[in-house]
């Protein structure tokens, strides 16, 4: 399960291709990307800071696809997350999954990045025209690991 | 019971109001649980008793694990205190 934190780009097909690479078995990927948005709460965002716990955020992080694995029939999960300076439009996290069908990679992927929005420790900072802000953790968040915890999206 | 030493960690928003990321402290006797440690550091003073304060929704992580209130503290543990995390 690779897991990877860095400040550089990714590059999403190269990503993929060397995720899915050796196994023939393969029938299904997911991928999500998460991008910075020029707009938050009403505010434009010119830069966006983040700011993570080393160490803490690869085992949190390791700990979340290895509950994937655990909950579904997936072959592989992929993780990056950039930290540092960003901008709108840049990349800030990838997902991808794979399995030999769709369903699983799918939720896997659904799953992965609903836990890692609640309990990776990354901080978002935002430079706006009235300041610098601290991003608010989001209700929408909570709700959806809620969904998982609640044992919906169970394997298809 | 003696005092134990212990590291602390803040992160984002509570680094910030503390101005300060890291800092290895002996805690007394009666501080054993994370509850305990967080109302020890509000006696610090003003920034500390806001960044900690009780209503304030931390949290965090012991030994890079995340933790409760209950958590007990040991000889040589990492805690760590944050707001709610906002990756992804």
């Amino acid at each position: 399960m690779p897991i990877r934190v860095q400040t550089g780009d990714f590059d999403l097909s190269s990503e993929v291709a060397q995720l899915r690479a050796t196994n023939a078995g393969i029938g299904a990927v997911v991928s999500f990307v998460g991008t910075v948005r020029d707009i938050n709460e009403g505010a434009g965002v010119s830069t966006m800071e983040l700011e993570h716990y080393p160490g803490m955020t690869e085992k949190a992080l390791e700990e979340i696809v290895s509950q994937a694995k655990s909950r579904w029939n997936i072959f592989d999960a992929l993780v990056i997350h950039r930290v540092g300076p960003l901008k709108p439009l840049d990349p800030i996290v990838l997902v991808a999954v794979t399995s030999a069908h769709r369903g699983e990679a799918f939720d896997a992927c659904e799953f992965i990045i609903d836990y890692l929005k609640t309990q990776a420790p990354f901080w978002k900072k935002e430079q706006t025209p009235h300041g610098a802000r601290w991003v608010d953790a989001r209700v929408t968040d909570d709700e959806a690991l809620a969904k998982w915890q609640a044992g919906e999206g169970q394997p298809r | 019971m003696s005092d134990m030493n212990i590291q602390l960690r803040f992160f984002a928003s509570v680094r910030e109001a503390l101005g300060t990321s890291q800092e290895t402290l002996a805690v007394p006797a009666r501080v054993r649980t994370i509850a305990d440690l967080r109302e020890f550091l509000r006696e610090r003073g003003d920034a500390w008793a806001e960044a900690l304060a009780e209503g304030r929704a931390l949290r965090v992580a012991y030994n890079q694990q995340m933790a409760d209130a209950n958590t007990p503290l040991s000889e040589g543990c990492e805690v760590a205190f944050f707001p709610p995390v906002t990756g992804g």
